[in-house]
């Protein structure tokens, strides 16, 4: 296992210029706020809805690259998909993340690029920060609650 | 430097491995040391020729391992100037320091009483503070640190002053900064204060890399652990004041530490018994035997005086690359071995996955260490620490992927 397999140019390109990285989202409807125990990473993701879909996502926080980097990748995945599809795909990268092969793979379009990470089982858990809190997001939208705080340690 | 660190290189199996193709360089060792042969032996022994239950059988393996066992207890009590019954045996330090919550801070704070603590613990020296004023509901006052690394002790005075502060919790050297605290100086201040104040000392970074007399501290408690000390895992210790131990009742109970049990109740054993439940670690306790006599043989003023070459030429080396500051004292006088940094606009991980490509071990994160790390305005460092074994050849592979992460990850 080299550092390549884990720090993909894809990657990198992600975490050196995230897309979706914004403190506020107009028309926010949720909003979670996401950390991990382990490293002390923060993740705030931000949710806004139109018909049924994922009208609206930003992230904003402080982490490693993985975890930034998969955040951006995911926001590019998610935006547009009605919320059941987006999570259906969040479960998706989470089991690409335990060694699983991607169902989707077209649809995750650069988290794919995630996949060398279930090779270095410390850092799987940044990769999965910004899907989780978006996982965490939409469920927290469905039952209608507005705001969510998590302690992510899955 | 005044013993031979190459020699005593070979005396720890794990250095001579390689990783990723490159030599190892260990710079982790104040979150758990390597292990020198003399302690594996030590190990081995027990199990090869004497395995049996300790304090029980009256056969010669039975005493042959009693003889293990009690003699670490001596080993240790002696390294510390303590006296052996009252060295507590515990599975760690985190354990010790629970024993102190619970069968002494449960059992004598209540409501209006203070504890003191500070914002550079670690979260064994808090968290069952922390658990503890759930229950009991007492106050507890915080130690600011100061910007040089230091604790402020003019707000110790003042968080002092009342004279309700019963309880003091306090780090003997800092497991991120370095810092070594003046233990002493605040135990004293804290009894002119309130002549009843119960003194703890987390001396888990001390006892490994510096001479450590407890009595002449002048603390009531003091924890350590066994595996940052070239010992096991597995083995910690209290060292506690006799007179304060015989008071308190037993935190965890059971086999060994009763004197007397009928279906009508139990009455427990002298100290130090009665707070080692169960079947001890008797050879995690040969192991830690073993590495109090490495320790007393090298000498622990000849670690420290090694250690503070090194944190010296660390600290220039760290300090020449660009984008990088460390947290902590200067001076390495003021220090131990552990340094953490940052690198600007490098994670930690990041900077502990790119270091681990060249063979080195940093450890990354908050250290269990969270309060300090809200008072650093940050959520994670990176931190290399030195020991006994480490060696100047040891700062360049550490420069060298400093510099290749601070390219990598420029944004
Ligand atoms: C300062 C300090 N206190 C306490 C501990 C806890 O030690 P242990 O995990 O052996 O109980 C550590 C080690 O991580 C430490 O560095």
């Amino acid at each position: 296992m080299s550092l390549d397999d884990l720090y993909q140019e894809i990657i990198l390109d992600h975490y050196r210029s995230p897309k979706n990285r914004a403190p506020s989202l107009e028309g926010e409807d949720v909003h979670v706020h996401h950390s991990n125990p382990l490293c002390g990473d923060e993740m705030d993701l931000r949710l806004r809805v139109a018909d049924n879909a994922v009208d609206g996502l930003v992230f904003d926080g402080e982490g490693c690259s993985i975890s930034q980097a998969s955040a951006s990748a995911m926001t590019v995945a998610v935006i547009g998909r009605t919320l059941d599809d987006a999570l259906d795909l969040a479960e998706d990268f989470r089991r690409m993340m335990h060694g699983e092969e991607s169902k989707r793979p077209d649809d995750l379009l650069d988290g794919v690029a995630f996949e060398g990470v279930a090779k270095f089982p410390v850092r799987v858990k940044c990769a999965l920060l910004g899907w989780m809190a978006a996982k965490d997001a939409i469920e927290t939208y469905l039952t209608g609650e507005r705001d969510h705080e998590v302690t992510h340690d899955e | 430097m005044s013993f031979d660190v190459q020699t005593r290189k070979k005396d720890f199996p794990t250095l001579s491995r390689e990783v990723h193709g490159r030599r190892l360089v260990y710079l982790d060792s104040a979150a758990t040391s390597q292990t020198p042969l003399p302690v594996l032996d030590a190990m081995d022994g027990y199990y090869r020729t004497c395995r049996s239950n300790v304090h029980r059988g009256v056969y010669q393996l039975a005493e042959e391992a009693t003889d293990l066992y009690e003699g670490a207890r001596r080993k240790l009590a002696a390294l510390v100037g303590a006296p052996e019954h009252g060295v507590v045996f515990t599975k760690n330090a985190t354990e010790a320091c629970n024993l102190v919550a619970y069968s002494w801070v449960r059992r004598n704070l209540g409501p209006d009483d203070v504890v003191l603590t500070t914002h550079m613990e670690h979260h064994a020296n808090i968290v069952p503070l922390l658990h503890a004023r759930e229950d009991l509901g007492f106050e507890i006052r915080w130690i600011p640190v100061r910007e040089d690394g230091q604790l402020d002790l003019e707000e110790a005075a003042r968080l002092l002053d009342d004279g309700r502060v019963r309880f003091v919790a306090v780090g003997h050297v800092s497991n991120v900064l370095g810092t070594i605290n003046d233990v002493a100086g605040i135990a004293a201040m804290a009894r002119e204060a309130n002549p009843d104040c119960i003194v703890h000392v987390d001396g888990t970074q001390a006892v490994p890399q510096m001479p450590v007399d407890v009595p002449a501290l002048g603390v009531d408690f003091y924890a350590l652990t066994g595996h940052k000390m070239c010992g096991p895992t597995g083995i910690g210790a209290l060292v506690a004041r006799p007179e304060l131990l015989e008071q308190m009742p037993p935190f965890l109970t059971g086999g060994e530490m009763i004197l007397d049990v009928t279906t009508e109740g139990a009455t427990w054993a002298p100290i130090p018994g009665r707070f080692e439940a169960g079947t001890p670690m008797i050879a995690e306790a040969a192991g830690l035997g073993a590495a109090v006599d490495y320790l007393t043989e090298i000498g622990l003023d000849e670690v420290r005086a090694h250690e503070q070459q090194l944190v010296a030429a660390f600290l220039e080396g760290l300090e020449r690359i660009e984008g990088v500051s460390v947290h902590g004292p200067r001076d390495p006088a003021l220090r131990g071995g552990a340094i953490s940094f940052k690198l600007d606009g490098v994670h930690p991980h990041d900077i502990g996955a790119m270091l681990d490509s060249y063979g080195v071990c940093v450890r990354v994160g908050h250290h269990c260490t969270k309060p300090l790390m809200r008072h650093l305005g940050v959520n994670a460092t990176a931190r290399a620490s030195v020991y006994l074994y480490n060696d100047l050849d040891d700062l360049p592979p550490l420069l060298e992927g400093l510099e290749a992460a601070a390219s990598f990850f420029a944004r």
